[in-house]
């Protein structure tokens, strides 16, 4: 049997019956999409699958990238195929059926965009970008307003006007005494992009967002030290 | 071909001690395996062998696993007595390459799974081999000690220190043979180089340099130096959310020091030149073939992503596994492979299942044989599929305890998809989808595979005793 041996949630065995019956209808072409089970609510249930496959894999404390990838893409081609325009073919069913579709599309993009919207940001955190993720802006409805600046920018944002006052060169200096250059984020990654990152980069740019508050202030205390250490002046001069 | 089976390796609590090699005891120990104790009824997940890799001479093959060990098996010369038996593979050594660690500043535990491994290119007495996890390399040297010093002047036979006074003599020690032992050290580690998964490593053909490539960089390294390497692909874009696609795969040409591919998740294949460059985003050769518009599906882009590529021995073509077929491509052109060969198109019409159950992410290694004219790869159910490119014959074997008993031959298998069934075919919906076949190795000049099956591994050969087709 097509089985993983895993236990699997009943909504999953409801979904995986409604995904066979899928297979049957859309890969053959003969078939006027129509006939069979409404369309929409028949990808709605791929859909939701694939929502829920990317959902579970950026959970993961390090998803795995290539199937992230795949099931993003494969979502993206569901969420094409559903789109209310020419790709659906005319419905002659009862009026009732082609509302519901709608409401389902109408749903489903705003719900795609929401989740796509949240999940990518995730990834950049994951990742550590501060680039605010734009919602997918070609696909439906403009979705919801990301709700202000992702955390890390904020941490960023705490860092940087706070410590302005120590430092000579802005937030670059920040990090030169902090060796992160295995963790290749791209924090600042407008102004470092002419770079290409890689393991022997400079130890300046890079750090990882995810910075509770104790590791801020003891961030902080390092820095504190290192500037009184710096500010004295070296034998040399 | 007729495949007889020679040696299984035994689930953990059989898997016996390696040959000598203190290093090698203590490791088995600190696994927490109890040597020859225990009976193992389920496979246990850190035993699962991750990976399988034949040395240049195929008299050694290494196996890792789940749980960041390697075990070495080495064939045993053939017996003079006996012609007929060829040598069997006994386990050579045992050690425990890479531990399970936490990045403490991405709070994260890195798996100690063993990705790939692969051998040097032996040099001098000793081997050594580079074994990857997802994050850090290491390279392994393995030596043999069969003799030992006797009868040195200042120390006794323990090792102590002698009393002066009772030395009324000089004598010269003289090595005496000793049980042979073989010592594994880690001689270098290659560590954060990458971000994300490391998926290849392939020893250039200059034996000097190496590459290791995660999903979305490739680097090039020097065998002797661990400090720095050199990223030589980056498909990492600015955003990470324009990101569709990912390295899958990468290896050095067999011959050409600068050429090297790497495959991606959307089935293409870059064939770069380190001469053009010295970072090469840019190919040289791009061979991808155009989808198939009578099999197009939503699950068309997963289907299509290399899970494998490898360079023939000649040099002059190579093989890509995507999850439904296996392809050879001629170097000379980019335009379509120019063979495609079936390994299991039954699944064709279960994708929406196969996608449900995450098995259409399962990642299927294959090879070739010595003279690149039959290729293999791995399937479902324990299965494996052979392809011959000369006769276009294809055969269909399973491995499994059941029927491959030792110096038994293989029979054939087969799938049915509905029609006419045969006594022993296997239908479709029976198919056992925990039990997938994604190792495989070729010995390279002979008619000898190694086959991971879970946890256990089978070595088939030949029933004949010829060299290459």
């Amino acid at each position: 049997m097509l089985s993983k041996g895993l236990k699997r949630k009943r909504e999953e065995e409801e979904e995986e019956k409604e995904a066979l019956t899928v297979d049957a209808w859309w890969l053959d072409p003969s078939l006027p999409a129509v006939a069979q089970a409404p369309p929409a609510v028949a990808s709605n249930s791929l859909f939701d699958l694939s929502v829920l496959k990317l959902h579970h894999s950026l959970r993961q404390s390090e998803p795995d990238l290539r199937h992230l990838v795949l099931v993003v893409n494969t979502l993206r081609r569901i969420q094409a195929s559903m789109a209310p325009t020419a790709a659906l073919p005319p419905v002659p069913n009862p009026p009732a059926a082609p509302n519901v579709a709608d409401n389902l599309l109408a749903s489903s993009d705003a719900a795609l965009s929401a989740s796509m919207a949240s999940l990518l940001e995730d990834l950049s955190h994951i990742e550590g970008l501060s680039q605010a993720p734009q919602p997918l802006a070609d696909e439906g409805p403009p979705g919801r307003p990301i709700g202000g600046a992702p955390p890390s920018l904020g941490a960023l944002d705490l860092l940087g006007p706070a410590t302005g006052c120590l430092l000579d060169d802005g937030l670059e200096g920040l990090f030169e005494d902090i060796d992160t250059s295995m963790y290749d984020s791209e924090l600042w990654a407008p102004a470092s992009e002419g770079l290409k990152p890689g393991p022997e980069d400079g130890p300046g740019k890079e750090e990882a967002p995810e910075l509770d508050e104790a590791e801020l202030d003891y961030l902080m205390d390092v820095l504190v030290g290192t500037q009184a250490l710096e500010r004295s002046p070296g034998p040399g001069r | 071909m007729e495949l007889e089976g020679l040696v299984r390796r035994p689930c953990p609590g059989l898997r016996g001690l390696a040959r000598g090699s203190r290093t090698a005891a203590v490791s088995l120990v600190n696994a927490g395996v109890q040597p020859a104790a225990v009976s193992c009824l389920f496979p246990l997940p850190a035993d699962i062998i991750s990976t399988v890799e034949f040395n240049h001479t195929g008299e050694l093959l290494a196996t890792g696993d789940k749980g960041g060990r390697v075990v070495i098996f080495q064939r045993e010369p053939e017996s003079k007595n006996a012609p007929q038996s060829q040598g069997e593979y006994d386990v050579y050594s045992t050690f425990q390459s890479h531990e399970p660690e936490f990045d403490y500043l991405k709070s994260l535990e890195i798996e100690e799974k063993i990705n790939k491994i692969k051998w040097l290119p032996q040099q001098n007495a000793a081997r050594a081999l580079l074994s990857a996890n997802d994050k850090t390399i290491k390279l392994w040297k393995i030596t043999e000690r069969d003799k030992r010093p006797e009868g040195y002047n200042l120390k006794d036979e323990e090792g102590k220190l002698k009393d002066l006074s009772t030395v009324t003599s000089l004598q010269v020690p003289v090595l005496k043979p000793m049980d042979l032992m073989v010592e594994v050290s880690p001689r270098r580690i290659f560590a954060n180089g990458h971000t994300y998964h490391i998926n290849s490593i392939s020893v250039n053909s200059d034996c000097e340099t190496y590459m290791s490539a995660d999903d979305l960089r490739i680097n090039l390294w020097h065998l002797a130096i661990t400090d720095r390497s050199f990223n030589i692909v980056d498909i990492k874009p600015a955003n990470m959310e324009d990101l569709t696609e990912v390295i899958t795969a990468s290896e050095f040409h067999p011959h050409h020091c600068n050429l090297f591919v790497y495959s991606s998740s959307k089935g293409s294949l870059r064939l770069c030149d380190m001469r053009a460059a010295a970072l090469c985003d840019k190919h040289s050769k791009l061979f991808e073939e155009p989808e198939d518009p009578s099999n197009r599906s939503f699950f068309s882009e997963i289907i299509s992503s290399v899970s494998d590529v490898k360079f023939s021995h000649s040099g002059r073509y190579m093989l890509t596994r995507d999850y439904l077929t296996v392809k050879v491509w001629d170097l000379n052109m980019e335009a379509r492979p120019i063979e495609t060969y079936q390994v299991h198109d039954y699944l064709r019409s279960k994708l929406c299942s196969l996608y449900e159950n995450d098995c259409i992410f399962d990642k299927f290694e294959c090879a070739w044989n010595g003279s690149d004219s039959v290729i293999m790869t791995g399937a479902y159910n324990n299965f494996f599929r052979m392809f011959d490119r000369n006769t276009k014959r294809d055969v269909t074997l399973e491995a499994s305890r059941e029927s491959s008993k030792p110096r038994a031959v293989l029979k054939p298998r087969r799938v049915c998809v509905g029609g006419k069934r045969r006594r022993d075919d296997i239908s479709v919906d029976s198919l056992d989808f925990t039990k997938k076949i994604l190792h495989t190795a070729w010995h390279p000049a002979e008619n000898i595979i190694a086959i991971a099956a879970t946890n256990n591994l089978y070595i088939f050969q030949d029933k004949v005793n010829s060299d290459m087709h």
